[in-house]
């Protein structure tokens, strides 16, 4: 009897991972099914679950007759540059708040957290008329400088923990051995927390790839767009080309899911690090 | 002064100055200019006229616009009803997944693709879910029985905000998963192996060492949930843009539009005045109340 309780319990858990695991990526197969299914099939009634023919060709069509690829190089652009002017500046600050002796750290600490809650709405009508006064609607900066405000307080949060976490007698030592502050910072704590700053660069890269408030507001012209915005922008005149869309989804989502599968075990340790221990 | 003769100080300073350029230049200023715009005239079409100063006019036509009280009414209700939903079966998920099984982590890798597909992709996969005709939903719910003709989910003002939640807890619940399972994990084994000893039943294990042990994580995890959901824009936008009938209209999409459409940046900036008070207004509550400590380490 007890075996028997034990063995319903194993098929329920079992049953559970499957609808769980099941009801998380089905939207996402389901968006693949329509991008490979022939045209006369993917407005048939009642829906055909299993199509008769499967075809790449969308994919070919999407990638050399429409703006996709322009939009995921300007995607590609800004997040690169976001993530890597967001690692140096907040390497530094990190570094500053977790090993230096300055004062109103608590103030800045809070000042940090606080700017991690700013919602974006509250800020976007100056910012689109200050971009608008120095003609940067449109460009690359007009969101890598936003991208970049925001993205601060995780880098800073993230890498203040990993500093904290190098033991303070390197510093000392390399002091004694003559080294300036500023040596010690570059020379030998900077080296250590290269696993933290890799974390932290993939979260900055996947939020400056995904935003899409900033996107939609600053940059109106269909050669700077960014791909979330360029994808909504794919409605076509007449009827929605669901399968078109459909193909244009999986090229751009393919490569995250694939970049979150490989660093999974660094994207969750530096969720938990970013915002349970906050 | 070379950087290598910088004592410890002022090295501190010069390291933090570039970041706090940032944040005051980008994000501060911005805020307060936010509140100059929303208490003077500015109409982007008829800028010519000039920008003068209205006092709280701006903020009284706010008040008197039903549709404000509407976008309000409807980002409370998605945000408590999504962000409930989310914790409810985020936490129930993570109690079930903490333990060693075989596919772990493929489990776990799966739960990571929700959050890492862009929220507006993932409004554009749900629209296609919830289409009249070609949409799955209705496909499956014809199939079983559970309705009886096609339902045009997001076109209908009675099922366009159940479908926007439905469609965020979906994207989110993942994530929340992930953050207390991390919390579990942290909780000592033996805490509920002496609990065990002492004759403790599987409930009070979790009303006594559980919960007790959690509250601050999911604390934390609930304050950033809810501000997430307060903001709302991306999902509602490619989802429903705030139709039919603006039923699922949220603060920020009002703004938007009115900021965006009707280029009216008083009066919208007054919406995104009254978005930034919420979410302080909510954090307050938090640090305040619940004593939530962020800046703990």
């Amino acid at each position: 009897m007890r075996l028997l309780n034990k063995y319903i319990k194993k098929i329920l858990f079992g049953l559970f991972l499957v609808v769980f695991t099941g009801i998380i990526t089905f939207p996402f197969l389901w968006k693949f099914l329509m991008s490979i299914k022939p045209d006369s099939e993917l407005y048939s009634i009642p829906i055909k679950w299993i199509p008769s023919s499967i075809s790449f060709q969308r994919y070919v069509n999407i990638l050399t007759t429409t703006s996709l690829p322009t939009y995921i190089k300007n995607s590609l652009i800004v997040a690169t540059t976001t993530t890597l002017i967001c690692i140096i500046i907040g390497s530094m600050a990190a570094y500053s708040l977790a090993r230096l002796d300055i004062r109103g750290k608590k103030i800045i600490l809070s000042l940090v957290l606080a700017i991690s809650m700013f919602p974006a709405i509250s800020i976007v009508s100056p910012l689109f008329l200050i971009l608008r006064d120095f003609g940067l609607l449109n460009s690359y900066l007009g969101l890598i400088i936003p991208y970049t405000t925001f993205a601060l307080p995780l880098t800073i949060f993230i890498l203040t923990s990993f500093f904290r976490t190098i033991p303070f007698e390197l510093e000392e030592a390399a002091r004694v051995d003559g080294a300036t502050y500023f040596q010690a910072f570059i020379k030998i704590i900077l080296p250590l927390v290269t696993p933290g700053m890799f974390t932290t660069a993939i979260l900055v890269f996947i939020r400056s790839w995904n935003e899409y408030l900033f996107a939609l507001t600053f940059n109106m012209s269909d050669s700077m767009r960014t791909v979330p915005v360029g994808l909504t922008m794919f409605q076509g005149e007449f009827a929605v080309p669901w399968g078109d869309i459909s193909a244009a989804t999986i090229i751009v989502t393919i490569p995250l899911i694939i970049g979150v599968l490989i660093f999974q075990r660094r994207i969750i340790s530096g969720l938990t690090a970013g915002s349970v221990k906050g | 002064m070379k950087i290598n003769d910088l004592s410890e100080r002022q090295l501190g300073y010069i390291l933090i100055a570039p970041a706090l350029i940032f944040i005051f230049g980008i994000a501060i200023f911005p805020v307060f200019r936010t509140i100059w715009i929303s208490l003077h005239n500015i109409d982007l079409r008829i800028i010519h006229l000039g920008t003068p100063f209205v006092g709280l006019d701006n903020y009284i036509a706010i008040f008197q616009e039903a549709r404000f009280w509407n976008a309000l009414k409807n980002t409370l209700f998605f945000s408590f009803t999504s962000v409930s939903l989310e914790m409810f079966l985020g936490f129930g998920a993570a109690l079930l997944v903490n333990r060693k099984f075989k596919g772990r982590s493929i489990v776990r890798a799966s739960v990571l693709i929700p959050w890492a597909i862009p929220t507006v992709i993932s409004g554009l996969i749900w629209r296609l879910l919830y289409n009249d005709q070609i949409g799955v939903i209705n496909d499956i719910f014809l199939r079983l029985g559970f309705i009886s003709e096609s339902v045009s989910w997001i076109g209908n003002s009675s099922t366009a905000m159940w479908s926007v939640i439905v469609a965020d807890v979906w994207k989110t619940t993942p994530f929340v998963t992930l953050l207390i399972l991390a919390g579990l994990q942290t909780i000592p084994k033996e805490l509920y192996e002496s609990a065990k000893i002492d004759g403790a039943n599987k409930w009070q294990e979790f009303i006594n060492i559980t919960l007790p042990l959690l509250k601050s994580s999911i604390l934390v995890a609930l304050l950033f949930r809810i501000l997430a959901a307060f903001k709302v824009f991306g999902l509602i936008d490619v989802l429903t843009s705030g139709g039919p009938s603006n039923s699922t209209e949220s603060l920020s999409l009002y703004a938007h539009r009115l900021l965006f459409r009707n280029l009216n940046f008083g009066e919208g900036s007054v919406v995104s005045v009254m978005t930034f008070l919420g979410v302080l207004l909510i954090s307050f509550i938090f640090v305040k109340i619940f004593n939530v400590d962020l800046s703990r380490k």
